[in-house]
């Protein structure tokens, strides 16, 4: 159905309010992402004995955890009561769930990686670094366990709002934000790890940012109207720098990549922005959205009309 | 805590035992005169700080929207007399106050028709903002509305955009300034209600433009009403909020409107997020299983 060309509003305010949150939330989507994508990739180095792979999977798992779990307790409009997350747990809150999520891979993912730092030091610590030893491959996969749904609960998290573009791309989101979070974590272990272990890693963001691609496009054909929020202004530049550093980076990594340690460390690069920006993006499409009363209108004016005409 | 199913009695749900009967507004706008006395009851009972003075440029609202130092709004539209001529709307309300008074606002003098009508937080039967709340800090009342507990309240910011009425929103302000930081929204005055008495906007509300009762009663006298005026020749007065079916399972605090929703800054069809949760968490459930298989399968032939 074609939309109508005018709406009515009141005086063009718009109807339902954007989210309060700053770079915080974008930049923790990442994060988290990039983290969960590491702990996937370290639990598997671990098993295939892939030493440098894992050494540098769990430590980016640890630093992208723990800088995300910081940047969402700093986007609070009172940090000091973080802790009042913990007080309940509701199913129908995906940032409840997400809060347990996050609450149980934490300590996981910073053992495991607590113990790779614990290896790297020229003394050994007695008894802490042998517990630390023992408790690091079961750690590093109930990380791994974790890991998934660390990747897709925030496309649900943003979903689950009346912001219309995020509401719109809710059959797609998770998928993108899941691949996105692949393909980043896969970058960064190709930024750090020899080319003769990194092979996983690479398959890893190459499938990554297949998917992250596909579904992109699929969302945006999905979401209606509020898909244009995705072709103008910041959100346009970002997505179009999210797509070519995605795919260069894709490409970078399977062509040249798989011989050439410093087009791997590039591609990695690409990949890690690539998500930066696939992130962002998305976050302030949201926001746009939600400032434009377009978007909540029309599209549940049509709903109104489809549901007269049935 | 969770709640999937939907329910027609929002307080039992929560686990009020003994409930009393759901307690909500019905806001005639038809009657409403742009006094504002009901947001200025509000933020005296309330002790809401002042949140800008500013023109706005809008007829006579310089108030905005609602928000969280808002928890009234009264909304004034002033439509050209031909403009409502040529859409075919009643041109203004006929019934004035009380009876005598019956004058027209036509516009035949002013040459608009002026609408004004006071919004306030729909507390819906089906909150998205109740629901998405991490802290357990939204809560459900034993009058079935909706609020805020200021002590639990972290400021996360998730009811803000899960709100399809765009009422909620985190204070700001100077440091020191009550409850900065933290959501705040009507409460429909909840302190009031349990010493019994009516909420601070519809106790000082000159017109019993907004009215405070118990729910089933408000829809029963809000359809009389709208008979009334359609009666009277009113075509275009439509109930808003009061339908149990609607997309958030009807508001605690409904409204009678002059014009469509949107004119008034209200969203046309709204529907509760929470609606599509299951479905979104299929989705991420597979997506999840999806980034775990693929992580699996770059790991085979792989070793050192």
């Amino acid at each position: 159905m074609v939309p109508p060309a005018t709406f009515a509003s009141y005086y063009g305010r718009p109807i339902v309010k954007t989210a309060p949150w700053e770079r915080d939330i974008p930049a923790y989507l990442f994060l988290g992402g990039m983290a969960a994508g590491s702990s996937l990739l370290a639990a598997g180095a671990d098993l295939r004995n892939l030493p440098e792979l894992r050494r540098v999977a769990r430590i980016g798992a640890f630093v992208g955890g723990a800088a995300g779990t910081a940047a969402l307790i700093h986007d609070l409009g009172r940090p000091m009561r973080f802790l009042n997350m913990l007080r309940t747990a509701k199913p129908t809150s995906p940032m409840s769930v997400g809060t347990w999520v996050l609450a149980a891979y934490g300590p996981l993912a910073s053992a495991a990686a607590t113990a790779e730092i614990a290896a790297m030091m020229p003394r050994r610590l007695p008894i802490a670094g042998r517990v630390l030893a023992l408790s690091a491959r079961p750690a590093g996969v109930l990380a791994a366990a974790l890991a998934p749904a660390l990747a897709a609960y925030t496309g649900v998290l943003l979903s689950d709002t009346a912001t219309p573009a995020w509401h719109a791309a809710r059959r797609e989101l998770p998928f993108v934000f899941a691949g996105s979070a692949a393909a980043s974590a896969g970058g960064l272990a190709m930024v750090g790890t020899c080319l003769e272990q990194a092979a996983p890693a690479r398959r890893m963001a190459v499938g990554g940012a297949v998917v992250a691609l596909v579904m992109e496009a699929r969302m945006e054909r999905s979401m209606g109207l509020s898909a244009e929020t995705l072709h103008a202004g910041t959100a346009k530049r970002l997505m179009n720098a999210s797509r070519a550093l995605t795919a260069g980076g894709a490409i970078g990594a399977a062509v040249f990549g798989v011989r050439n340690r410093r087009a791997a460390q590039v591609s990695g690069v690409a990949l890690l922005a690539g998500s930066v920006c696939a992130r962002f993006a998305i976050f302030e499409a949201g926001q746009q959205s939600a400032r434009d009363p377009r978007y909540t209108v029309v599209p549940q004016r049509d709903r109104l009309q489809r549901a007269a005409n049935a | 805590m969770s709640r999937w199913t939907r329910t027609a009695d929002p307080a039992a749900d929560a686990g009020w035992k003994n409930a009393p009967p759901r307690k909500g507004f019905f806001t005639d706008s038809s009657i409403c005169i742009g006094c504002k006395a009901c947001e200025v009851a509000c933020k005296e009972w309330n002790g809401i700080p002042e949140d800008g003075l500013e023109m706005l440029g809008m007829s006579y609202d310089n108030t905005g929207s609602l928000g969280a130092s808002t928890w009234r709004h009264v909304a004034f539209i002033e439509q050209p007399r031909r403009a409502v001529a040529a859409s075919g709307l009643t041109p203004l309300p006929v019934v004035a106050a009380r009876p005598g008074e019956n004058r027209s606002f036509d516009g035949a003098e002013t040459g608009i028709r002026w609408l004004m009508s006071s919004d306030v937080c729909k507390h819906c039967t089906n909150a998205a903002c109740l629901d998405v709340c991490p802290t357990g800090s939204l809560m459900r009342t034993e009058f079935g509305t909706v609020v805020v507990q200021d002590d639990i309240c972290n400021g996360c910011g998730y009811c803000i955009p899960a709100c399809p009425f765009g009422v909620i929103d985190r204070r700001q302000g100077p440091p020191g300034t009550r409850n900065v930081g933290i959501a705040q929204k009507c409460t429909l005055c909840y302190d009031r209600l349990g010493d019994g008495m009516t909420p601070a906007c519809a106790q000082a509300c000159p017109t019993q433009s907004i009215q405070y009762g118990d729910l089933d009663e408000l829809r029963v006298r809000a359809q009389h009403r709208v008979d009334a005026l359609h009666a009277a020749g009113v075509a275009d007065a439509q109930l808003y909020g009061a339908d149990p079916n609607d997309g958030i399972g009807g508001a605690g605090a409904f409204f009678l409107l002059l014009d469509e929703p949107e004119v008034y800054g209200l969203p046309p069809d709204p529907v509760v997020t929470t609606r599509d949760l299951p479905a979104m968490w299929r989705t991420a459930a597979i997506a999840g299983a999806t980034l775990l298989a693929g992580a699996a399968v770059a790991f085979v032939r792989a070793r050192s």
